[in-house]
């Protein structure tokens, strides 16, 4: 493994250097550029074995079909994309994290930003304990989490006896069994785990922001909204940015709330692309070639919508 | 003074609920962990006597402490290896100037966009071939070296002082003695910041273990709760019960390091 790690780095290093510098470095200076490579190689090399390289294999599997390990080239090499097209399910989950994403991250990143500014407060007391209890979700797996909230929005669980001791509702709702309301459970709980992460992100940029800023915004008359409108936000864009790639990303790439929480029922109606994926690949009769197609057009989303954040981001800079 | 106190009303109104709707399904869990199945569906929210029962009842029906030991050599490894990887990557980069870092920093950074689903099934193809399917080196192997935890460690070596090193390299110190002696020493609320980042999420890792861990005899604790609440009979307090053993681990590990981890990551992205 150790000397596998090795090769593909050393072949960047030599990439990276196009020229010779014009001064000669002493041997000392050489010595020292070479031990800063070594500490690089094996973070590098594990980089590039574990990602780089699969993502090139990925590509290539999806230009694949056939059954098992028996796998040949594609006529036509897209064969795999244009069923994918045609793949009601597919289309299904695609709708379907969509729907998360564009819900969820926006609630989300508004809650945690508002959160981080009013926790940024100076006079505040208790900050400690509230920046605990907030963050305290993220501290929590996956698959806990999300069997916890089967239990709480289960039949006889907890928020339909709570709804129904408050009158609000008369019979039982069955949460996880309709599509709105198992789709509304999954964004209720992405919105518990992550709020807090999100904040914590919001709260470290604040820190950079100077206090001044706002003070003058303050004492030329601007309310507390429009302090923190005109002044913090445009600030913490960086920051923003980063999340939104970050939890768009995350959104993706969701698997573990759709397996544990709704089992991506009911009929595949809270399934996310990712849960799809792992039906395709490993459950069933795998089908490694069409799933790499899936996976690349994950791939291909979670890049374009980056590219596109990042532009929004730099625009709204000028 | 009272005007400004009470116009933090909202404020404290705000994060108050915040905080409550945060710990509740926390409370949920650990009360429910000690009660049965009936009383957890009849939502009895005080905490009961049936924790000892609940604690039998899963080590009858799972493989409880396999699964503990096999979560925390998993999670160790991992953090200890992606510490020690990345933090001396993330020195690498900083300390030492020399053309094409900038270029292979940008390279590696651009793995962070690549989403796991795109890289599994050919890492799943990898490790059958090397015959490393069933291992923990497969799990860990994918996850040791990170982008975010080498930038992490990149921009926190910014305040490390550079006349340090050179004073250091006058007195005659290798080059890995004063990263050993010196640099890991004074960067220990980074190391804890990335030390609790990776060790939540090695123990919370679901679906490569998932993917990688066929036999059932490798079972980590999120897969053996995954697959306790897939049974055709769920028994709540039980289920509970192993979602607090499975959550607790993670859990411990950020309180106690939470200090380090916000001063962590607020060094870094300075």
């Amino acid at each position: 493994m150790a000397t596998a790690a090795v090769s593909p780095a050393a072949g960047l290093k030599t990439k990276g250097r196009p020229s010779v510098p014009k001064t000669r470095p002493t041997p000392s200076e050489r010595r020292r550029n070479l031990t800063g490579w070594v500490f690089i190689i094996p973070a590098a090399g594990l980089i590039t074995i574990m990602s780089f390289w699969p993502m090139l294999q990925a590509l290539l599997l999806s230009m694949q079909t056939g059954r098992g390990t028996r796998l040949h080239y594609a006529q036509p090499l897209w064969l795999n994309y244009e069923r994918l097209l045609n793949d009601d399910i597919f289309i299904m989950t695609l709708k379907t994290t969509f729907v998360y994403l564009i819900i969820q991250v926006p609630l989300m990143l508004g809650t945690a930003l508002v959160l981080s500014v009013l926790l940024n407060n100076p006079n505040l007391k208790f900050k400690g304990l509230f920046r605990t209890a907030i963050f305290l979700p993220c501290a929590v797996s996956l698959v806990s989490y999300s069997l916890v909230f089967r239990t709480l929005f289960a039949n006889d669980g907890f928020v339909n006896d709570m709804l129904m001791g408050l009158h609000l509702i008369d019979s039982p709702v069955n949460w996880l069994g309709n599509t709105i309301t198992a789709r509304l459970v999954i964004i209720l709980g992405l919105l518990w785990r992550w709020t807090g992460y999100n904040m914590v992100f919001y709260l470290a940029g604040l820190q950079n922001i100077d206090p001044a800023t706002i003070e003058a915004a303050r004492i030329d008359g601007a309310n507390a909204w429009q302090t923190f409108w005109h002044v913090t936000v445009p600030q913490l864009k960086p920051m923003i940015v980063l999340t939104a790639i970050m939890s768009t990303n995350g959104t993706l790439q969701l698997f573990d709330e759709s397996w544990n929480l709704t089992r991506g029922g009911p009929a595949y109606t809270s399934m996310t692309m990712s849960h799809y994926l792992y039906e395709l690949s490993f459950l069933k009769s795998p089908n490694f070639g069409y799933a790499s197609a899936l996976s690349y057009v994950i791939l291909l989303l979670v890049a374009v919508l980056a590219l596109i954040q990042m532009k929004v981001g730099d625009k709204r800079d000028a | 003074m009272r005007k400004s106190t009470l116009r933090q009303v909202p404020s404290y109104l705000f994060l108050t609920i915040a905080a409550l709707v945060s710990i509740f399904p926390l409370y949920f869990m650990v009360v429910s962990a000690t009660n049965t199945s009936n009383q957890v569906l009849s939502s009895k929210m005080t905490p009961g006597s049936n924790l000892l029962a609940n604690f039998n009842r899963l080590l009858e029906v799972s493989n409880l402490y396999p699964a503990l030991g096999y979560s925390a050599a998993i999670a160790l490894l991992t953090t200890a290896l992606a510490l020690l990887v990345c933090s001396v990557a993330g020195y690498g980069f900083e300390v030492y100037h020399s053309r094409g870092k900038d270029t292979v920093m940008g390279i590696l950074l651009l793995a962070m966009m690549i989403p796991f689903a795109a890289t599994m099934i050919p890492l799943f193809q990898l490790f059958g071939k090397v015959g490393l399917v069933n291992s923990l080196w497969a799990v860990i192997l994918p996850t040791i070296s990170t982008p975010f935890l080498i930038l992490l460690f990149r921009q926190a070596s910014r305040s490390f002082p550079h006349e340090i090193i050179e004073a250091a390299r006058l007195d005659g110190l290798s080059e890995i003695a004063i990263f050993a002696r010196m640099y890991v020493p004074t960067m220990r609320s980074t190391y804890a910041a990335a030390a609790v980042v990776t060790f939540m999420n090695a123990w919370n890792n679901f679906m490569w273990p998932k993917i990688i861990l066929i036999d059932v005899k490798f079972q980590t604790m999120p897969i053996l709760v995954s697959n306790l609440a897939g049974g055709y009979v769920t028994d709540y307090g039980v289920l509970m019960l192993a979602v607090l053993i499975a959550s607790l681990p993670a859990m411990v590990v950020f309180l106690a390091l939470q200090r380090s981890f916000a001063n962590g990551i607020m060094g870094s992205v300075k």
